[in-house]
């Protein structure tokens, strides 16, 4: 398995550390309800299909990146750095 | 204060060659990173005169991740501007080179490092197998930088590249 990062092309699946679901970056706002910081922070789709996950560049250039990639047919879909996205960068 | 002698991690090690390929320990001097401060970039470019683009090297310039880079030698005053700090002592630096360098180096790191995908300048922090290391393509050869404390496992881990590689073309 391979992952294209934006900034270093396409590496080593090894070189890479899962984090997981794409939840983690949509935090709920300040005095949201109990219940929305539950979904955030446990309730997890599984899907057959489509899904986006957040991995890092470990042993590469430490980048955050969004992954699309199909649990069905395992294809890589797309990759995008998170520091890219509106907001990413602290 | 007394005089000290610097020490090297491999230090005293003599250069080894295998199959007319060369691994030595290299001295680089001072290393200093340089991580740029959000939207302080144009101005660190300014101060370093230049700012090496994604995975190469542009002269005393290493990147090393985004909006970082290392430099070798003492970088400009960039109060302000970027977390810069001494990493001199906590890297060992060693060159490969000679025919078999890249096929070499391509068993140990999951990268094509041939000169056509891999030429001079470019760089890559990539694994050499389970270490963290920054990979620099130079005019002969390579530049391996890696943790001071695993100089000596790097060394053998190429050293054993090099004798597989010299015993199969003996072979032939």
């Amino acid at each position: 398995m391979r992952l294209t990062c934006p900034l270093c092309g396409p590496r080593d699946r090894r070189e890479f550390y899962y984090s997981g679901t794409e939840d983690y970056l949509n935090r709920p706002p300040e005095g949201a309800s109990i219940e929305a910081w539950d979904d955030m922070l446990h309730l997890r789709t599984n899907p057959a299909g489509v899904t986006k996950d957040l991995w890092y560049h470990e042993t590469g250039c430490g980048s955050w990146l969004l992954v699309t990639r199909n649990t069905v047919t395992h294809a890589v879909l797309a990759t995008e750095l998170v520091a890219a996205r509106k907001g990413g960068a602290a | 204060m007394p005089n000290l002698i610097a020490k090297s991690a491999l230090f005293g090690r003599a250069p080894l060659t295998l199959g007319g390929t060369t691994l030595a320990e290299a001295q680089l001097g001072p290393i200093t990173s340089v991580a740029v401060f959000p939207g302080k970039l144009a101005k660190v470019k300014k101060a370093l005169g230049g700012f090496p683009a994604p995975n190469t090297v542009a002269g005393k310039l290493i990147w090393t991740g985004p909006e970082q880079v290392f430099v070798l030698g003492d970088a400009p005053n960039l109060a302000g501007l970027a977390a810069v700090t001494d990493q001199s002592g906590g890297w060992a630096a060693l060159r490969l080179s000679g025919p078999h360098a890249a096929d070499a180096l391509m068993r140990l790191y999951p990268l094509d490092l041939r000169a056509a995908h891999f030429p001079k300048d470019t760089c890559a922090r990539a694994p050499l197998g389970h270490m963290q290391s920054i990979l620099i393509a130079e005019e002969a050869g390579f530049l391996i930088l890696i943790f001071r404390s695993m100089a000596r496992t790097a060394w053998h881990e190429i050293e054993t590249a090099l004798q597989a590689l010299t015993a199969r073309a003996a072979a032939i």
